[in-house]
């Protein structure tokens, strides 16, 4: 029943918009200024509202409400769908959290557990991004000049337009028992067998951080340029060491580029799937790995459904404890 | 050495490192591909060979995936960029209250994890068509969980050339009386077309990079992508270290192209509003000067 409902949400939303701007208008009476149709006329009217209507609804809206519709409910055969069975349960995040009903343990050690590493593997690998972005991001910013800066943003793209498993492949090379780094050791004596970088995960997070660095170079970029160099000229006039430059006028004022490139890298490191895949040690999963498997080799919709909205929860709690942390609005980010 | 020196000095090398970060894993991998090993390895060498490109053109499945991602690749196109201008159109007129969360929407598929996107495509369209509809299939499965997030890329593209539309070109269009559909080909389009041109290109290279997504929409096919991701877990030959080097080139030269493109378009640009400015400092109509 609910199912027929969901589409009436964003609707709704819409229409009550539509009944502001309506009020609004005839409130002030400016004839001057046209409404949506007379100014675009009905061909180009349809076009703009249909191809919008059509991706918010068909493309973001609906498919997202209805994977959380979907998580809320009981994996069944189709013969028993909209039987008495198919009713609304938490089964499916009671599993995520106390594991199988009857579990020893008493909650879903394992999983928790990935979910857990993931988290906390994210943000280390986000604030090693971070440090690694900084210079170079200021460099761009303030210290590069035309030519340069433009042969600069070219060798930054190109890395990134190969694909990320072939990326996450050549971290493999790198780091395999037989890679370039264990030849390395080995003909320094440094190691007498081969360390296993796959294992350790070592080579995940190498991987992880390198996958995103364009996303957090650019909005660091862009906040830094925009500062007035005479702002850090004046500090350095009154005497201020470098790293009171950067730590108390460059980085309050690229705040929300800094965050902005976090949340950006934070949440791609969270959802990535390639690295992990491809570097992972076979003993420690990603948790975007966890729901791949409830997909495709338990096929169990349903639950998968579920851990990846919880995924997506968290992902959205922390990036709003981050803002709050800052003191950014999200409105200052998207810019 | 005075400080600025030594400064400068780190400056230098923490570049150095930091561009071999970046290139140097690519470049170790494209050698491999050179190496008669069959394990992908600098060390030892083999002895050069070009035997891996020959495997790998010879490739079926590679070549298959390959043509599949064309193909998904081109209608990403079709769909993203004509949302994304019509996205970008409707932001600058939308009514004002609604901005924000009309903003928040249609940049959220940026922010979501691609996995979850492809979950919930396919979770949405199946209930929709049925398991059985002839278009719930990999292919439209895909282009559309792809143009959910590109058609944002495209619309912000659009969005930061429409920021220096002037106004007042519609108006004057307008009071001309070009009709709606006129001023839209003729001013608005055109105006837009290095936005359309740049929309297209970075449309069709996030849908080929594209593995989130993609592995969970492509469902019996396979993408250049998911074919790539299968071979690696499976254990690893020096044929894909000749495709990645492809890759590589093929990017190489296309960024070397737009950036020329690129340039030649900023001149055209500066050029024009030297005309512009050279016809108004005479005093007479810019359109005639020109």
């Amino acid at each position: 029943m609910s199912r027929f409902l969901l589409p009436l949400i964003p609707v709704a939303v819409a229409l009550i918009f539509w009944g502001m701007a309506a009020a609004e208008r005839r409130a002030v009476g400016n004839v001057a200024h046209l409404g949506f149709f007379r100014r675009n006329g009905a061909a180009l009217s349809v076009y703009l509202l249909g191809a919008v209507g059509l991706w918010i609804l068909l493309l973001i809206v609906l498919p997202q409400l209805y994977m959380v519709e979907f998580s809320f409910r009981p994996r069944l055969p189709p013969s028993e769908m909209g039987g008495p069975k198919d009713a609304y349960t938490l089964a499916n995040y009671s599993y995520l959290i106390f594991g199988r009903p009857g579990d020893p343990e008493g909650y879903n050690k394992l999983h928790l557990g990935i979910f857990l590493r993931t988290i906390v593997a994210s943000i280390f690998v986000t604030m090693l991004n971070f440090a690694i972005c900084y210079p170079i991001a200021f460099f761009m910013a303030k210290v590069a000049k035309g030519g340069q800066m433009r042969l600069m943003v070219l060798a930054l793209i190109v890395p990134f337009w190969v694909n990320e498993i072939l990326r996450a492949f050549a971290f493999r090379i790198l780091f395999s028992s037989s890679g370039v780094f264990n030849t390395l050791l080995l003909a320094s004596g440094l190691v007498d067998a081969p360390v296993d970088f796959l294992r350790s995960d070592i080579a995940l997070y190498a991987g992880l951080s390198y996958a995103y660095l364009l996303l957090m170079i650019f909005p660091l970029y862009n906040a830094i340029e925009a500062m007035d160099s005479n702002q850090i000229e004046a500090a350095r006039d009154l005497g201020a060491p470098w790293w009171h430059i950067h730590l108390f006028v460059v980085m309050p004022y690229a705040k929300p580029g800094i965050a902005a490139g976090c949340t950006m890298v934070f949440m791609l490191t969270a959802g990535a799937l390639a690295a992990p895949q491809v570097l992972g040690g076979p003993s420690s999963l990603w948790f975007t790995q966890v729901v791949y498997n409830w997909f495709y080799q338990a096929f169990n919709w349903n639950l998968g459904a579920a851990y990846a909205f919880a995924l997506l929860i968290a992902c959205i709690i922390f990036v709003m404890v981050v803002l709050r942390l800052f003191k950014v609005s999200l409105g200052e980010i998207a810019r | 050495m005075t400080s600025k020196g030594i400064f400068r000095f780190f400056i230098g090398f923490y570049l150095l490192l930091f561009f071999g970060y970046l290139f140097g894993p690519l470049l170790i991998m494209g050698a491999t591909a050179f190496n008669n090993s069959s394990y992908p390895q600098l060390w030892p060498w083999e002895g050069g060979t070009l035997d891996w490109f020959v495997k790998l053109a010879n490739d079926q499945a590679m070549l298959r995936g390959i043509g599949n991602s064309l193909l998904v690749g081109l209608g990403v196109i079709c769909l993203a960029v004509p949302i994304g201008l019509a996205g970008a159109i409707v932001m600058t007129q939308i009514y004002w209250r609604a901005r924000g969360l009309y903003y928040l929407v249609v940049v959220s598929p940026l922010l979501t994890p691609g996995v979850i996107i492809g979950i919930s495509t396919v979770l949405f369209w199946r209930q929709l068509l049925g398991a059985d509809h002839p278009l719930y299939s990999g292919y439209f499965m895909t282009i559309l969980g792809q143009a959910t997030f590109i058609s944002a890329y495209c619309m912000l593209i659009f969005l930061s050339r429409l920021q220096r539309f002037d106004r007042a070109q519609e108006e004057a269009a307008l009071d001309l009386g070009a009709s709606n559909l006129q001023f839209f080909w003729q001013v608005l389009l055109p105006f837009l077309r290095p936005a359309v041109f740049s929309a297209a290109v970075l449309a069709f290279l996030s849908s080929f990079e594209n593995y989130n997504t993609t592995t969970f929409t492509i469902l019996a096919r396979t993408t250049l992508t998911t074919e790539l991701a299968g071979r690696v877990r499976q254990g690893s030959n020096p044929s894909l270290s000749a495709l990645a080097l492809l890759i590589i080139t093929i990017t190489l030269i296309g960024a070397i192209l737009y950036e020329i493109y690129k340039r030649r378009e900023d001149r055209r640009e500066k050029d024009r509003a030297a005309v512009a400015a050279a016809a108004e400092a005479e005093g007479e109509p810019a359109i005639i000067a020109a």
